[in-house]
C-alpha cells in the first residue's frame, strides 16, 4: 500500500513515522496470516484425521500427524464405498455438459456478435435474464417434466440442467472477447471462398482459445460440485455423482472420523489437484465469470 | 459477404439449440411454477385450481417469514463481510510480498463441493470431539456450546461456513479490480501527497465502485437463494432455527409433497431475488459513471 520513495524527500532513518510503518506492516501481515489460516486450517485437520482411527481422532491433539498414518482408511472407503462409481460419474458428466455447454454457446455467441439479424438484441436479453434466476424456483416443474419423459434417474436430466443454467454465464463472458474480433477476419474468408461454418470452425473457434479455457474452468468446477439436481433427479447409485455420493455412504459411516475423513480427501483431492497446476487460470476464469456477471 | 452473415437458416442453426435449452429448462418451468402455486397439488395427483389460497396461507405462515428472516440476515452478514474482505484486498494489492500465494489459499474452500464443505463442518461442530469444542475445551472452557443442536447458536454457526467458503471469491475480484486501476492514477496522487487511507478512500474506492456493486448483487442474491450447505448440515433444523427460503420450499415440496405450497415458495423466492436485485441497483446507481 504505502510507496517508499516520495520524490524530493531525503531518506530518513528510524523516525517515529518509520517506526510506525513498520508496526502497522506487521499489524496488516497478520491479520493476512491470520485469515490464511482460517482458510486452511479445517482442511489440514481433514487430511490428519483421515489417517487417524476413531481413538487418535479423539485422544491426541488436533493438529497432531498421525503415527503411523492410516492409509488402510483410504482403501476401505475405495473398496466399500462406490467411490470408484461416483467419481467416473462425475468426470464423464462434467466433461460431456462442459463440451456442450461451451459449445451451444460459442454458436450462439457467434451469432449474437458477427451475423446480422433484426432480433439478435431480444435473443440477447433473454440468454441474460437467465442469470438472474435462482434454480430453486425451476426444480418443481423440471422434476415434474423430466418425471413425465422418464428421465427421473436418469444422467441426461443431469447434463441438460448443467447445460441450460450454465449458458448465460458463458455467453456472457464469451461476449466481449468475440465483440473484440476485427470485422476483417470474416471478410477475408470469404473473400477466399469459406462457408460460414468452416468459417466458424476454422478461424472463429480457435481464435477464442483464451477465453475458451476461462468458460471451459468455471463450467468445470459448477458441474463438478453440482449438488441440488443431482440430489433431486437422481436416486439410484449407478448415476450418483461424487458430491451426492459421498454425502449418502458418509450417512452409513457417521462413527468412523477415518473413513468420513478418507472420503471426504478422495473428494476434494482432484480439484485441488486441478488448482495446484491450473491456479493462475482458474483465478482468471473465476475474476472474468464474477466480475462481468 | 452481408448475404452470407445474414443467412436466416445458418442463425437458426446457430442460435435455436442454445435458446429452446434455454426455454424447456429455464422460462417455461419458471412460467409452470407461477402456474402451479395457484394450485393444490401433491405432484402425483390431479392438480386443483385454488387461486390465491396457497399466497393467503404464505401470508399466514410463520415458518415462512422466520425462513425470510434467517435468508435476509444471511444476506446482511455477507454484506457486512464485504467491507472487510475489500479491507484484505486493498492491504494485498500494495506491495505484499507473498500475495500471489495468500490469495490463492483464500480461494481453496471456494472450489471444494457444498457437500464436502458442509460434511467437514459438521465434524468441526461436532459437541465432543469436533475441532472447535476441542480446542475450547483444551483452553479450560469445560462446557461449550452444541453449536448445531442450539436454536439460539444455529443459524450463526451455519454462517461461519458460508462465509468460509466464499471469502476467497470476493477478495480475489477485488484484488483484481485493484489492480486493474492504472498505475498512473495512483502515481498522480502520490505526488498529490496523498497518504494511504485518502488514497484508498478517496481514489481507489470510487475507481471500484462498479466492482463493489456487483459484488453487493452477489452477495444479496446468492445468500437469497441459498441452499446446500444448510440442507446437509441441519436441514433447517433444530425445529427449523436454521430454516431459509430455499430449504423450506425443498422440504415443502421434496419431502412433504406439498407442490403447489412449494411453488408458492419458489415463485416468491424468484420475486424477492428480483426485487432486490432491482433495488441495489437503484441504490447504489452513482450519477455519473467512473471512467479511467
Amino acid at each position: 500500500m504505502e510507496r517508499e520513495t516520495v520524490v524530493g524527500k531525503p531518506p530518513v532513518v528510524a523516525t517515529p513515522l518509520k517506526i510506525g510503518k513498520k508496526i502497522g506492516r506487521a499489524f496488516f501481515y497478520a491479520i493476512l496470516i491470520a485469515l490464511a489460516l482460517f482458510q486452511i486450517l479445517p482442511l489440514v485437520w481433514l487430511l490428519f484425521f483421515s489417517l487417524k482411527n476413531n481413538q487418535e481422532v479423539f485422544n491426541t491433539p488436533l493438529l497432531s500427524l498421525p503415527s503411523p498414518p492410516r492409509w488402510e482408511n483410504y482403501v476401505k472407503v475405495w473398496v466399500e464405498g462406490n467411490i470408484g462409481q461416483y467419481f467416473f460419474n462425475s468426470v464423464w458428466i462434467t466433461t460431456v455438459s462442459v463440451i456442450l455447454t461451451v459449445l451451444l454457446a460459442s454458436f450462439a455467441t457467434f451469432a449474437i456478435t458477427r451475423m446480422n439479424w433484426k432480433w439478435k438484441h431480444v435473443v440477447l436479453g433473454l440468454f441474460m435474464i437467465g442469470l438472474m434466476i435462482p434454480v430453486h424456483s425451476t426444480l418443481i416443474p423440471l422434476f415434474s417434466f423430466f418425471m413425465k419423459v422418464k428421465l427421473i434417474d436418469h444422467p441426461l436430466s443431469i447434463v441438460l440442467t448443467n447445460i441450460g443454467f450454465n449458458l448465460p454465464i458463458t455467453i456472457m463472458i464469451l461476449l466481449g472477447f468475440y465483440q473484440s474480433l476485427p470485422r476483417e477476419l470474416e471478410e477475408s474468408a470469404v473473400i477466399d471462398g469459406c462457408s460460414v461454418h468452416r468459417m466458424f470452425f476454422r478461424i472463429i473457434l480457435p481464435m477464442t482459445a483464451p477465453v475458451i479455457v476461462t468458460t471451459t474452468i468455471i463450467n468445470m468446477i459448477y458441474n463438478w460440485n453440482e449438488f441440488v439436481f443431482v440430489n433431486t433427479f437422481i436416486s439410484s447409485d449407478e448415476f450418483k455423482t461424487l458430491t451426492v455420493g459421498i454425502q449418502n455412504f458418509i450417512g452409513q459411516y457417521t462413527t468412523d472420523w477415518g473413513a468420513i475423513g478418507a472420503t471426504l480427501m478422495i473428494s476434494v483431492l482432484p480439484i485441488l489437484i486441478v488448482f495446484f497446476f491450473l491456479s493462475d487460470k482458474i483465478m482468471e476464469g473465476i475474476t472474468a465469470g464474477a466480475i462481468k456477471g | 459477404m452481408n448475404k452470407m452473415m445474414s443467412d436466416k437458416k445458418v442463425i437458426a442453426l446457430y442460435v435455436l439449440p442454445p435458446l429452446l435449452l434455454m426455454m424447456i429448462l429455464v422460462y417455461i418451468p419458471i412460467i409452470m411454477t407461477g402456474y402451479y402455486s395457484l394450485m393444490k397439488w401433491d405432484g402425483i395427483g390431479e392438480m386443483q385450481f385454488i387461486a390465491l389460497d396457497n399466497y393467503k396461507q404464505l401470508f399466514q405462515d410463520n415458518m415462512f417469514w422466520k425462513s425470510t428472516y434467517h435468508s435476509f440476515l444471511l444476506a446482511f452478514f455477507s454484506v457486512l463481510s464485504l467491507a472487510g474482505y475489500l479491507a484484505v484486498a486493498l492491504v494485498l494489492a500494495g506491495k505484499v510480498k507473498g500475495a500471489n500465494l495468500l490469495r490463492k489459499i483464500y480461494l481453496i474452500p471456494m472450489l471444494l463441493s457444498s457437500v464436502a464443505i458442509a460434511q467437514l463442518w459438521l465434524r468441526i461442530y461436532h459437541p465432543s470431539n469436533g475441532m472447535l469444542n476441542h480446542f475450547l475445551m483444551s483452553l479450560g472452557i469445560d462446557d461449550p456450546p452444541n453449536w448445531l443442536a442450539d436454536p439460539n447458536i444455529v443459524l450463526y454457526a451455519i454462517f461461519v461456513p458460508i462465509i468460509w467458503q466464499y471469502a476467497g471469491f470476493y477478495i480475489l475480484i477485488y484484488y483484481a479490480a485493484l489492480r486493474n486501476i492504472p498505475s498512473s492514477i495512483i502515481e498522480a496522487a502520490i505526488i498529490d501527497g496523498a497518504n494511504p487511507w485518502q488514497m484508498a478512500y478517496k481514489i481507489k474506492l470510487p475507481l471500484i465502485s462498479g466492482v463493489i456493486k456487483v459484488t453487493i448483487v452477489l452477495a444479496v442474491v446468492g445468500s437469497l437463494k441459498y441452499f446446500d450447505l444448510i440442507y446437509v448440515m441441519t436441514g433447517g433444523g433444530p425445529n427449523g432455527a436454521s430454516e431459509v427460503i430455499a430449504s423450506y420450499m425443498y422440504q415443502k415440496a421434496f419431502r412433504s409433497f406439498n407442490f403447489g405450497y412449494g411453488s408458492t415458495i419458489a415463485f416468491s423466492l424468484l420475486l424477492i431475488c428480483i426485487v432486490m436485485t432491482w433495488l441495489i441497483r437503484k441504490l447504489t446507481n452513482s450519477k455519473e459513471e467512473i471512467q479511467y
